[in-house]
C-alpha cells in the first residue's frame, strides 16, 4: 500500500465549552489525537479593569477586584489594599490583620472546593461538583453575613476591613471548622482513590522544576512540581507568621499531585482559620485614620467633623501620595500581585494587576503538547483557570 | 532587607555602569532604570548571576506619561526564589523605539510583551509571535493610553436584520460624567464655572 501523508488537524475548542472554565478559545492543531500545538485565544472576558481604575478613586477601585477572579474575591482585595496601605504608610490594628487572614483563608478554601470538583467534573465525574456546591454555599453564608454579598464581597478595604463580624460568628465558624474535614474526608473517597480520576490524572500535565521557573507560575503549580515556595511563608504579609501551617508539596508535578496539593491546602486553611478565631485580639476593625477610614455612621449622625469626613471621602476620596509599590499575596490561584503607581492624586495613575492565572494559561501549549485531546481538559482544569483574573 | 537589597543594587550597577542608569530604593523595594539597547542582556545578568537569581520573570507592564518625550515606561518584575528577594526594571521608549523582547531568556516573557504592544503599542523586537492578545479580533488603537477615551471608539451588537454582529461608532445617551471632587481651593487645573466671565470684561 502506497504511504498516504496525513496532514495535522486544527481544531477550534470554544469559547463555549463547559470545560473551557470560562470563555477560553484554544486553537489546537491536532496529529490524530494527540496535541501538537495550543495556541489559546483569550481576551474574550476583557473589560478593561485597569483602565476602569485609573478614573476611580483608591475606594472605588475595590469591588473592581471582587469581579476579577470571582472564585476568590477578597485574596484580590486583599493585594490592592496591601497596596495602598504601603503608599500611604498605613497601619492596620491587629483585629483587622486576624480578620482578613481568616476571610483569606475561607476564600482559599471556597477555591479550591470549586476547582477540585470542577476537575473531577472535567475527567468525568459529575457527583464532588454537587457535594463541594453545597460546602461552598456554607462558606459563602459567611461571606454575606460580614459583607452581606455572597460574592462580591468589597469587604477589605484599604485600612483594614469594613465591618466587625456580628455576634456569634466566629462560633459558627468554629463549629463549621468542626466538621468540614470530615466533608473532605468523604471528598476524598470518591476521588483519591477512584480509579478512573488517577487514570485521567496521574502523569498527565507534567511540570518540571525548570519548566516552573521559567513560565512564571505560582502557588500549587510551582508546589505541585516539588518547590517549596509559598508567600505566606517565605515573604509574610498579616499575621501569617505567627500562625503555624504546613505547605502541602507535590512530587511528580503532575495534574493529580496538584490535586492533592489543593486538599491538603484546604486542611491548612482550617487549621489556620481556628488559630485566628483562637489568637483574634479584641479592638477596631480598620485604621483610625480619619482622613483615610470614613467613620461609623452613628459618629457621622452626632458629630459634624464626622460628617465633614463621610462627605470628603466618599466624594474625592483621599489623596495618595505619589510613588509606586508592587503587593503580592498568595491567592488559592498562585502569586496575586499589583503594581500601582501614583501620582498623588486620589486615582491610580496605572494599576497592573498581576494574575497567575494570565502566566499559567501561557503554559497550556507546553503542558499540553504530544498528550491526548482528552488530557487538554483534565490539564485546564488543574491549572485553576478563572477568565475574570487572565482576562482582567 | 532592606541593606541587602541596597548592595544588591550597588552590585549590578558597578557590573553594568553603561546600562543601569539609576538605582532606587522606596517602599522596601528595589528599582533599576536601564538603557533600552542593554535589556536583555542586563536581565540575563540579573538571572545569571550567583548573587541575584532572579529566576523567574513575575511581570512586564507599560506606563504611559504623555508628556514625557519618551512617553512609555516598560516594567519588569523578577522574583528570586532561592534568593527570596525581588527587584524591578525599568526602561524608557517611545512609539517608535522597539525593546529587545526577552522571550528567549524567559518564556513567560511571550505573553506579558504581546499584552504590553496591545494595550500601549509599545513595539517588541525579536518577538516570536507579536499579536494582540486581549482585546478583539481587528481591534485598532492601544486602550490603556492615557490618550484613548475610557468609552473606547466602537461597540458591537447583535443586528437582527443582518443576522451578525455590528460595529458601530460608540455614542452615549448621556454624556459621559467625570465628577471632579478636587477641591477648588487647593487650585483646580480647569477654568471654574463663571470665571471666564471675569477675564473677558477685566
Amino acid at each position: 500500500m502506497a504511504e498516504v501523508k496525513i496532514s495535522n488537524y486544527t481544531m477550534n475548542f470554544g469559547p463555549q465549552h463547559p470545560a473551557a472554565h470560562g470563555v477560553l478559545r484554544l486553537v489546537m492543531e491536532l496529529d490524530g489525537e494527540l496535541i501538537e500545538r495550543c495556541d489559546p485565544h483569550i481576551g474574550l472576558l476583557h473589560r478593561g479593569t485597569e483602565k476602569l481604575i485609573e478614573y476611580k478613586t483608591y475606594l472605588q477601585a475595590v469591588p473592581y477586584f471582587d469581579r476579577l477572579d470571582y472564585v476568590s474575591p477578597m485574596s484580590q482585595e486583599h493585594a490592592f489594599c496591601l497596596a495602598t496601605e504601603r503608599l500611604l504608610g498605613l497601619e492596620v490594628p491587629p483585629r483587622a490583620s486576624y480578620i482578613r487572614v481568616l476571610f483569606s483563608e475561607i476564600t482559599r478554601i471556597l477555591n479550591h472546593l470549586l476547582n477540585v470538583t470542577a476537575q473531577a467534573m472535567d475527567v468525568g465525574a459529575i457527583t464532588p461538583l454537587l457535594w463541594g456546591f453545597e460546602e461552598r454555599e456554607l462558606l459563602m453564608e459567611f461571606y454575606e453575613r460580614v459583607s452581606g454579598a455572597r460574592l462580591h464581597a468589597a469587604y477589605f478595604r484599604p485600612g483594614g476591613v469594613h465591618q466587625d463580624m456580628p455576634a456569634g460568628m466566629a462560633e459558627d465558624i468554629h463549629a463549621y471548622c468542626g466538621r468540614f474535614p470530615r466533608f473532605l474526608d468523604d471528598l476524598e473517597t470518591l476521588l483519591t482513590d477512584n480509579r478512573i480520576f488517577r487514570q485521567r490524572n496521574v502523569d498527565i500535565g507534567v511540570v518540571t522544576r525548570e519548566e516552573a521557573f521559567a513560565w512564571g507560575f505560582s502557588g500549587v503549580m510551582v508546589r505541585g512540581s516539588g518547590i517549596a515556595w509559598d508567600l505566606r511563608k517565605s515573604q509574610p504579609y498579616e499575621v501569617y507568621d505567627q500562625l503555624d501551617f504546613d505547605i502541602p508539596l507535590g512530587k511528580n508535578g503532575d495534574c493529580f499531585d496538584r490535586y492533592l496539593c489543593r486538599v491538603e491546602e484546604m486542611r491548612q486553611s482550617v487549621r489556620l482559620i481556628e488559630q485566628c478565631l483562637e489568637k483574634m485580639p479584641g479592638g477596631p476593625v480598620s485604621s483610625t485614620d480619619r482622613k483615610i477610614v470614613p467613620p461609623s455612621r452613628g459618629e457621622m449622625k452626632s458629630t459634624m467633623e464626622a460628617l465633614i469626613h463621610h462627605f470628603k471621602l466618599f466624594t474625592e476620596g483621599y489623596h495618595v501620595p505619589a510613588g509606586e509599590v508592587y503587593a503580592a499575596i498568595e491567592a488559592p490561584k498562585g502569586e496575586f500581585g499589583v503594581y500601582l503607581v501614583a501620582d498623588g492624586t486620589n486615582k491610580p495613575y496605572r494599576c497592573k494587576i498581576r494574575a497567575p492565572g494570565f502566566a499559567h494559561l501561557q503554559g497550556l501549549d507546553f503542558m499540553t503538547k504530544g498528550h491526548m485531546l482528552a488530557d487538554s481538559v483534565a490539564i485546564i482544569g488543574s491549572q485553576d483557570i478563572v477568565f475574570g483574573e487572565v482576562d482582567r | 532587607m532592606d541593606e541587602t537589597l541596597k548592595q544588591l543594587g550597588e552590585h549590578v550597577a558597578g557590573a553594568w555602569p553603561d546600562d543601569v542608569l539609576g538605582t532606587r530604593m522606596s517602599h522596601g523595594e528595589l528599582t533599576l532604570d536601564a538603557r533600552v539597547a542593554g535589556i536583555s542582556e542586563l536581565l540575563r545578568f540579573l538571572r545569571d548571576d550567583a548573587a541575584c537569581a532572579f529566576e523567574v520573570l513575575i511581570d512586564i507592564c507599560g506606563v504611559d506619561y504623555p508628556e514625557r518625550p519618551q512617553r512609555f515606561e516598560v516594567v519588569y518584575h523578577l522574583l528570586s526564589v532561592s534568593r527570596n528577594q525581588r527587584i524591578r526594571v525599568k526602561v524608557a521608549t517611545d512609539e517608535a523605539t522597539p525593546v529587545p523582547s526577552i522571550t528567549g531568556l524567559y518564556p513567560a516573557a511571550g505573553w506579558f510583551e504581546r499584552e504590553c504592544w496591545d494595550m500601549y503599542g509599545v513595539m517588541f523586537a525579536g518577538h516570536p509571535d507579536l499579536r494582540r492578545i486581549l482585546t478583539d479580533y481587528g481591534f485598532e488603537g492601544h486602550p490603556l493610553r492615557k490618550d484613548f477615551p475610557l468609552s473606547g471608539y466602537v461597540e458591537v451588537r447583535y443586528d437582527e436584520e443582518e443576522k451578525r454582529v455590528v460595529y458601530e461608532p460608540v455614542t452615549l445617551t448621556q454624556e459621559f460624567r467625570r465628577f471632579d471632587f478636587m477641591s477648588p481651593w487647593e487650585g483646580a487645573e480647569y477654568v471654574l464655572p463663571g470665571d471666564e466671565k471675569a477675564k473677558g470684561n477685566a
